[in-house]
């Protein structure tokens, strides 16, 4: 059912934190995993158990350094566990959903409580923000009413923002719809009703604007996204993968950030790809010259290979690169093409299961003759 | 190079049961192939993880050959159904990434077609030859 948190003050998010605190006092969960401001003011996802401590929860911050489902993994995949609630942006509810089907999360005692996402910043602009006069929140919620957020002058979105068609609250267990709402007035928040009777909330009707406001930042940021797909793909055809990762320096942040990319046992954090030094020595002399540390094109193609489909468009790959390479963009680019193949939409479904782990028997029955 | 010079090299990752068995046959029926494959045994199609096609075409083998045993015939139920799924996205990444996934084979040859297994060699190198040399293996800055 849907219902109204009233909104006191003209801080939604206060609002929001007092909903965190009742699944807290009500004992719907034992805690409540949610991003909290450091005293310094950066902003850290934490497990929470103390209501009190919830004060510091910056659920509507608009950055974004790490994908939370990275961190909602750990505390949920095995028994024994807490029952627990976790804040999730849209992107990354459906990295966890695809962290579920990877058996690195689990739902069984998670209570997701998804939000609109209004747009973020890297934690750098945010940073830099917050010393320089406040990050301007306030304006992002007065938007939300019509879909017109804008960032702080001199500053953007994070790109993967920029170009995402899906920043509004679909799945999980509660949603907070931000879009088309009077957040000045009231929080809107789809529950079930049985969590809402435990809560003390009232059903209220939806004004309807928000159907209307999703369409028109889904449209725009499709279109921002096509035209970031189309020029990407533009170059990718034109110097092939090479050209764009050509300035890689193989930290792996990309990597180390991707919340899909879950494997403790890397290939390329083993020394499978370590070679005789004789080796290097013929392919320099077969080729001239060999770049070092070698296989750069095969680490971003091997990551292709292994989480493209279930890439979501988090985008915090291409934060974490020190090159500042369009990273996401080429993930996205490719995966919407590999995603389509299969017909598979990464993050709409647990239940949908992924293209590699199963198959029909008569499909592609030109690729294997 | 004149294409007629050009001699490619192809990198076979054959399943043990099926594909391996076949080559076998066609070495113990003296079927001539050309000696342009270097074959790598596998227990299963299943097993070949993209990496280390990609890891050949980029190092600058020609072609890669995957070979498994006919769909229904997998020595573990479904590992060839799997193999094919991972090719298909593996293909559509390298057409993405604006590679040529045209070198990329992946068949199906049964532990009794020794002549099938040195037909699609023949084939495949021919294919090859057509295409002429894989452009990355001279690519330094891979």
């Amino acid at each position: 059912m849907r219902s109204v948190i009233p909104v006191e003050n003209n801080d939604p998010q206060a609002a929001l934190r007092g909903l965190l605190k009742r699944l807290l006092e009500k004992e719907v969960v034992e805690a409540v995993l949610v991003p909290m401001a450091t005293p310094g003011g950066a902003v850290t996802p934490a497990l929470v158990t103390e209501a009190g401590l919830l004060d510091a929860a910056v659920p509507l911050a608009p950055v974004m350094g790490l994908n939370a489902a990275r961190v909602a993994g750990p505390v949920s995949v095995r028994e024994p566990r807490g029952r627990i609630a976790v804040v999730l942006r849209p992107c990354e509810y459906r990295a966890l959903v695809e962290l579920v089907k990877l058996q690195q999360a689990s739902l069984d005692d998670m209570l997701t409580v998804v939000v609109d996402c209004l747009g973020t910043y890297t934690v750098p602009d945010y940073t830099t923000m917050l010393a320089d006069g406040g990050v301007g929140q306030e304006r992002l919620w007065a938007a939300a009413r019509s879909g017109d957020m804008a960032p702080r002058e001199g500053y953007a979105f994070r790109d993967a923002c920029q170009m995402c068609e899906k920043p509004h609250a679909e799945g999980g267990t509660i949603q907070v719809e931000l879009f088309g709402a009077d957040l000045a007035s009231g929080l809107p928040v789809v529950l079930p009703d049985d969590m809402a009777t435990t809560l003390g909330l009232s059903a209220a009707a939806a004004d309807g604007q928000r159907p209307a406001v999703v369409e028109r930042v889904v449209a725009a940021r499709t279109k921002a996204r096509d035209e970031r797909f189309a020029a990407i793909r533009q170059r990718l055809a034109e110097g092939t993968v090479e050209a764009v990762f050509a300035a890689c320096v193989r930290c792996h942040n990309c990597m180390t950030a991707c919340p899909i990319c879950y494997c403790k046992t890397c290939l390329f954090k083993s020394p499978v790809f370590d070679h005789e030094p004789v080796q290097y020595m013929n392919w320099a002399r077969r080729k001239g010259a060999y770049r070092l540390p070698g296989d750069t094109m095969l680490f971003h193609l091997t990551r292709l290979n292994h989480m493209v489909l279930s890439c979501i468009g988090c985008g915090v790959c291409s934060d974490a690169c020190p090159a500042d390479l369009p990273v996401a963009q080429v993930f996205r680019a490719i995966g919407q093409q590999v995603q389509a193949e299969f017909d598979y939409v990464p993050g709409r479904s647990v239940e949908e299961p992924l293209p590699l782990i199963t198959f029909k028997e008569n499909e592609w029955l030109e690729v294997g003759e | 190079m004149e294409s007629t010079d050009f001699e490619p090299k192809i990198v076979a990752f054959l399943c043990n049961w099926c594909t391996y068995t076949g080559a076998d046959l066609a070495g113990t029926s003296r079927i001539q192939y050309p000696p342009n494959v270097r074959i790598i045994r596998l227990m299963c199609s299943g097993s070949v993880d993209p990496t280390y096609v990609l890891k050949a075409l980029l190092d600058g083998a020609d072609g890669v050959f995957i070979g498994g045993c006919h769909p229904g015939d997998c020595h573990y139920q479904s590992g060839n159904y799997k193999a094919r799924r991972r090719v298909v996205a593996l293909k559509e990444i390298l057409k993405q990434a604006g590679l040529d996934e045209d070198r990329v084979w992946l068949r199906w040859i049964s532990a009794s077609e020794g002549q099938r297994f040195a037909d699609t060699v023949k084939e495949m190198v021919e294919a090859l030859k057509a295409k002429g040399p894989n452009p990355l293996r001279q690519e330094w800055a891979v």
